[in-house]
């Protein structure tokens, strides 16, 4: 998983600086990047200082998630009908974040799973996933003092094809008919096939996804559904550490940051338009603009 | 046992930071190319576990009779096929550069029996379980509609209004109306919910997603969150 994160994460970024990074002309700060230089120290430190405010005993109150208050609910009912439970974490590599959130909750799932004494299945599309979840599932049943709950081969490759891994996926949902179904990570076409299958086999599903596209399907077909930042806020939320706590906090202190810009650009881009004379108002606007990081 | 944590904590986080610094930094562009690379490398490699898991499921699965035994045959019958066809270039013609070379040709056209099974075998089954799609979207469509209460009521216009905007009944339906209203004309009022409310509610969304996933990483980056570290041995 290490690795796979790690490396996978900074993929992205590889394409778009293959061009500029050997031109012995160009300065070696990227000046277009300055704004998001910024707002990522802005987040980083605003994390720390959260951080140790949280280990000194204040730690913030996160208003509770339905959805994740909701997991001990789901894996209780698949312990009591002896069903299995199954955690899907999306169909993308470890190089999506979304993937990684997801195999993070896996591990809290797998945890409560090993707990209660109910089996967890998980079919994967990437082999790296699968290395990734077997690591935290192994973590988990460790970690709940029940080593001898691991067993690797619920956690299985199936096919890096999108279609075909569905034709798995709901086809043994409907043989094996899991209680509780968790769909976590980055999904796309096949949301709704996932979802609504759950539901026909009558399913408690819980998902989550940073996909805006699919979230309507899984809201329409889901029991509940962690919307974006709520799907990245999870681990933090399940885990309760002060720590992670803290860091959920300095989150949302980047949110009021980001919406006291959006008001106050507004309004100056407004005045703008209406005070058209006034150049202050146009190189605030401006400023604004560059600020995050758009075109003026 | 705590090496077990410690040094994959320290590779991933200065791995981490040093990726994050990169993209700002020209000089570090090559860490980012290259991490690319070794992920192409690893991935490959997890590749041949993930054939392994693969096999092994579906042979236990036959061996036991499960339920749906004969499935697991099926793709294990698959996969063998097609990775020997695959590996072994069946049925591939030389490439006009190197004649003397009989399997240097490509095989990724439909005249090579690896083509043919992409072609004529996974492209139209994964078109079926895509067209199905259009099936549970109906189903759901059907549960999510039903106007239970008013918020319920408010979705179904919506969602009414926006499905006849964007087809040619909904603007054959309110041509009659006059310039000055034209801004009720269907096309018109499904564009101005989806331009003004699905964007701004899309777009808040977005910055949560963005803010969240800043976060996420730097709680890992940090070694805030370690779930994700492997604890064999009982660490």
């Amino acid at each position: 998983m290490l690795v796979g994160a790690v490396l996978g994460l900074a993929r992205g970024a590889a394409a778009e600086g293959e061009a500029e990074s050997s031109d012995p002309e160009l300065p070696a700060f990227h000046e277009q990047r300055l704004p998001l230089a910024a707002w990522t120290l802005g987040i980083g430190l605003a994390t720390l200082v959260f951080v140790f405010r949280s280990r000194r005993g204040k730690p913030p109150v996160i208003r509770r998630l339905a959805a994740l208050d909701a997991v001990d609910e789901a894996i209780g009912r698949a312990t009591e009908m002896g069903r299995p439970v199954l955690f899907v974490p999306g169909i993308m590599d470890m190089n999506d974040i979304q993937t990684v959130a997801g195999v993070t909750l896996l591990g809290r799932v797998a945890r409560t799973a090993a707990e209660y004494d109910a089996q967890v299945e998980v079919p994967t599309s990437r082999s790296l996933v699968m290395e990734a979840a077997r690591d935290a599932v192994q973590s988990a049943c460790l970690a709940a003092g029940r080593p001898e709950a691991y067993q690797p081969d619920r956690v299985h490759y199936v096919t890096d094809e999108q279609f075909a891994y569905v034709a798995h996926v709901t086809g043994s949902m409907v043989r094996e008919r899991p209680a509780a179904c968790f769909l976590m990570g980055t999904f796309y076409g096949e949301s709704l096939i996932l979802a609504e299958t759950g539901n026909h086999v009558g399913a408690i599903q819980i998902a989550g996804t940073g996909e805006t596209s699919q979230l309507p399907f899984f809201v329409a077909a889901c029991d509940y559904t962690l919307i974006g930042e709520e799907f990245f806020v999870a681990s933090a939320y399940l885990s309760g550490e002060p720590d992670q706590l803290g860091s959920v906090q300095a989150q949302d202190a980047a949110k009021i940051a980001v919406i006291a810009f959006v008001v106050i650009g507004t309004l100056v881009a407004t005045a703008a338009v209406i005070w058209a004379d006034a150049a202050w108002l146009h190189e605030t606007s401006d400023f604004l603009r560059s600020a995050v990081g758009a075109r003026p | 046992m705590i090496a077990r944590q410690a040094v994959p904590l320290a590779i991933a986080i200065g791995a981490g930071l040093l990726m994050a610094v990169s993209y700002f930094l020209r000089p570090l562009g090559w860490m980012s190319e290259s991490a690319s690379e070794i992920f192409n490398v690893v991935s490959a490699i997890a590749f041949v576990l993930g054939a392994g898991s693969l096999l092994k499921a579906n042979l236990s699965t036959i061996s036991r009779r499960d339920r749906g035994w004969g499935y697991a045959a099926v793709t294990l019958g698959a996969f063998l096929v097609t990775l020997v066809v695959g590996m072994g270039k069946m049925g591939v013609n030389p490439s006009p550069s190197s004649p003397q070379a009989a399997w240097s040709g490509d095989q990724q056209t439909a005249e090579t029996p690896f083509g043919w099974i992409y072609e004529f075998v996974l492209s139209p089954l994964s078109a079926t379980m895509f067209a199905l799609l259009a099936f549970f979207v109906a189903s759901a469509a059907f549960r999510a509609f039903r106007a239970k209460n008013a918020g319920a009521a408010v979705l179904l216009v919506t969602a009414f209004v926006v499905l006849l905007g964007r087809t040619y009944a909904g603007v054959v339906l309110t041509d009659w109306m006059p310039g000055w209203a034209s801004g009720l004309r269907l096309e018109n009022l499904s564009n101005y919910l989806m331009g003004v409310f699905g964007s701004a509610g899309n777009r808040a969304i977005l910055i949560g997603i963005a803010l969240g996933v800043a976060a996420t990483s730097l709680r890992i980056l940090l070694g805030l969150d370690r779930s994700w570290l492997s604890r064999e041995g009982g660490g």
